[in-house]
């Protein structure tokens, strides 16, 4: 370094800037591990797919189970909840709070119409029959009740959400209509969830 | 450490200059328990030992119960039904951290009244202020966590409505809660590491509390007229304060003893009395209670959080300029943290530049009216989400902002403040007479 003075200064601010960097990358290095631990674990992440039985779901009842820790409904509707749905539809989608059918099978700019929210009805069945979707409402996620509220539907005990008997919001704070999961028919009576 | 002068510490045998030469930490403590502190304080002032009470009630109790509680979601519930049945005054120990946890909050918000009625938050006390307001928050997160605990309905529901607050924030909500709870539900990872975090807080909150007592030594007291100390020479700051030991300390106590009566009384005859039945149902994933409500001391925010739905005008606006990003959801949580926000600010919203509010004719009203708010907000968060109450809720919301963004500002420009004291002695003199002789304090 003896013979170097003008470089003397360069050099150190190198070294200065290059001992800074590493320490900046390995503080990250460090502190990456301990907020990634908060992330779900593998048996939490581990993809849950899930059969259900509802052969025994009579029309004009529900089923709640569930799925990846949150409930699922499974409604078997009457023709007149079909009916009153697709009366609802009739006021067009664009004077709903939340205008997208949230439905995991189809796009994500699918319109929220009654027939894009329901399950395709198994064979000998009118359509429409059956509504499948999250039992967590869209404001803070507790669970609404069923056959309550000022639509039909569902309504939160929460803050006071309404939902129809589509399961899209109407009145009340929250945002966005229930979520459709990724649902099928596996057979006649079986709907596999995930 | 303290900006009023006063006699210090002086090490006087061998064995304490050994000490002092090597670590000052008697001289630290005398500094800090001899504080020259005006005497004029009132019995609004002694919340602040109450508070350091329930710290170390909330710490001792919480550190027995751990050593009986289990944090797994088969086991919670039941080891908490352990406690209470089988562990020895297991159910006292309970009972005492439960009705703790309100006492502090009892304490903490009288205490933060009390000091945006004096002014206790004005220059130069600033950053007293905002440690307190994050001694607040720490509280709260404490408080929250620790409700989740026995794993019963209400703590598995307020978990998952608390923490679906941080799933409203634009684009990154959903990963954050997901990171937040460790699963896309509030589940055995999530009652985990609330378990750890509640642990853990009370000692960060002790630490705060240093800084707290740190920050308002270094200025001094604030006291009920807002005159400061006279801090020219030590014969002239005697005349306005009284050491901390033993004058205020006794005081304090006393206080503390009185307020413990009541307290017991709570813990004793109805230590259930501010907790909620439905916390005695063991949590369930599928099935929401009728009414999720939060402990008390969360009802004013919870009112705040509800209050703006997306009916009112102010929610669409902010929905319509940024372009729906700011949805009703996510302007309920901004509203509830704005809440708090608007109290931190408080040093700087505040214009006057007059300290206590005994001398500000206008400004009493509107703090009697804030007071009012609080209670009215309170029971509005305890009230179910519908009319009159979403419409009450609005209004006593938008008063608790217009408190400090509004007329805050505005009444330091136009109030015409009364008449103060020249000094704390001649205050304290208009109400106890002349100082004498056992006033002054013993050397």
């Amino acid at each position: 370094m003896s013979h170097a003075e003008d470089h003397e200064g360069t050099r150190r601010d190198f070294l200065y800037y290059v001992a800074g960097g590493a320490g900046v990358v390995a503080t990250g290095a460090a502190v990456w591990p301990l907020v990634n631990q908060m992330n779900p674990s593998a048996d939490v992440q581990a993809l849950s797919s899930i059969r259900q039985d509802v052969s025994g779901v009579e029309p004009g009842t529900q089923l709640t189970v569930k799925w990846l820790g949150k409930p699922v409904f499974i409604r078997h509707r009457t023709g007149a909840e079909i009916q009153e749905a697709q009366e609802q539809d009739a006021e067009g989608v664009d004077a709903l709070p939340d205008p997208l059918a949230r439905n995991f099978n189809l796009n994500a700019d699918a319109p929220a119409t009654d027939a894009n929210r329901v399950l395709p009805s198994p064979e000998g069945e009118a359509p429409g029959a059956w509504i499948v979707q999250m039992g967590v409402c869209t404001h803070l996620g507790c669970v609404p009740l069923g056959d309550a509220g000022d639509f039909g539907g569902w309504f939160c005990p929460c803050h006071g959400s309404h939902y129809d008997l589509s399961g899209r919001i109407r009145k009340g704070p929250a945002p966005e209509n229930l979520p459709i999961p990724p649902v099928e028919w596996v057979d006649a009576t079986t709907i596999k969830l995930g | 450490m303290s900006g009023i002068p006063h006699d210090h510490y002086e090490p006087k045998t061998n064995g304490e200059k050994w000490l002092n030469s090597r670590l000052p930490i008697v001289g630290l403590l005398y500094d800090t328990l001899m504080i020259p502190t005006p005497k004029n304080l009132n019995w609004w002032w002694i919340w602040g030992i109450v508070l350091a009470f329930c710290l170390a009630l909330q710490i001792v109790t919480g550190i027995v119960l751990v050593m009986h509680y289990t944090p797994h979601v088969d086991l919670a519930f039941a080891s908490i039904e352990h406690i209470m049945r089988n562990v020895n005054g297991g159910y006292m120990l309970r009972y005492i951290h439960m009705n703790g946890a309100s006492l502090f909050f009892v304490a903490v918000y009288i205490h933060i009244f009390r000091g945006l009625f004096y002014g206790s938050y004005k220059a130069p006390r600033e950053i007293t202020w905002i440690i307190g307001m994050l001694i607040y928050l720490m509280m709260m997160g404490t408080a929250f966590m620790g409700y989740v605990l026995p794993w019963g309905q209400m703590s598995f529901w307020g978990a998952t409505v608390i923490t679906g607050l941080f799933g409203a924030i634009p684009f990154v909500g959903e990963a954050i809660q997901t990171w937040l709870l460790g699963g896309p539900a509030v589940d055995n990872a999530t009652l985990n590491r609330f378990f750890s975090l509640h642990y853990l807080l009370p000692f960060v909150i002790a630490a705060l509390v240093i800084v707290h007592i740190w920050a308002f030594h270094t200025t001094g007291n604030n006291n009920p007229t807002g005159v400061d100390v006279r801090k020219g020479s030590k014969a002239e700051a005697e005349k306005d304060t009284l050491p901390f030991w033993p004058y205020f300390v006794i005081k304090d106590l006393f206080a503390l003893a009185v307020i413990l009566v009541v307290f017991w009384a709570i813990v004793g005859y109805m230590p259930n009395y501010l907790g909620h039945p439905d916390n005695y149902i063991e949590a369930n994933p599928l099935v929401t209670p009728a009414h999720i409500v939060p402990e008390w001391y969360f009802l004013p925010f919870y009112a705040i959080l509800r209050a703006f739905t997306g009916e009112v005008w102010v929610v669409q606006f902010a929905s319509f300029i940024t372009g729906g990003i700011v949805d009703a959801k996510f302007f309920g949580v901004l509203a509830m943290f704005g809440a708090i926000l608007a109290m931190a600010l408080a040093p700087w919203l505040d214009t006057s530049t007059v300290r206590s509010g005994k001398y500000r004719p206008m400004f009493k009203w509107w703090f009697y009216l804030l007071i009012v708010d609080f209670f009215a907000l309170m029971w509005l968060g305890a009230m179910p989400a519908e009319e009159p109450y979403a419409t009450f809720s609005l209004i006593a919301s938008a008063y608790w902002f217009a408190y400090f963004f509004v007329i805050l500002p505005i009444l330091g420009v136009i109030e015409k403040p009364e008449a103060q004291p020249e000094t704390i002695e001649e205050d304290f003199n208009a109400h106890y007479g002349k100082a004498d002789a056992d006033a002054t304090p013993a050397e």
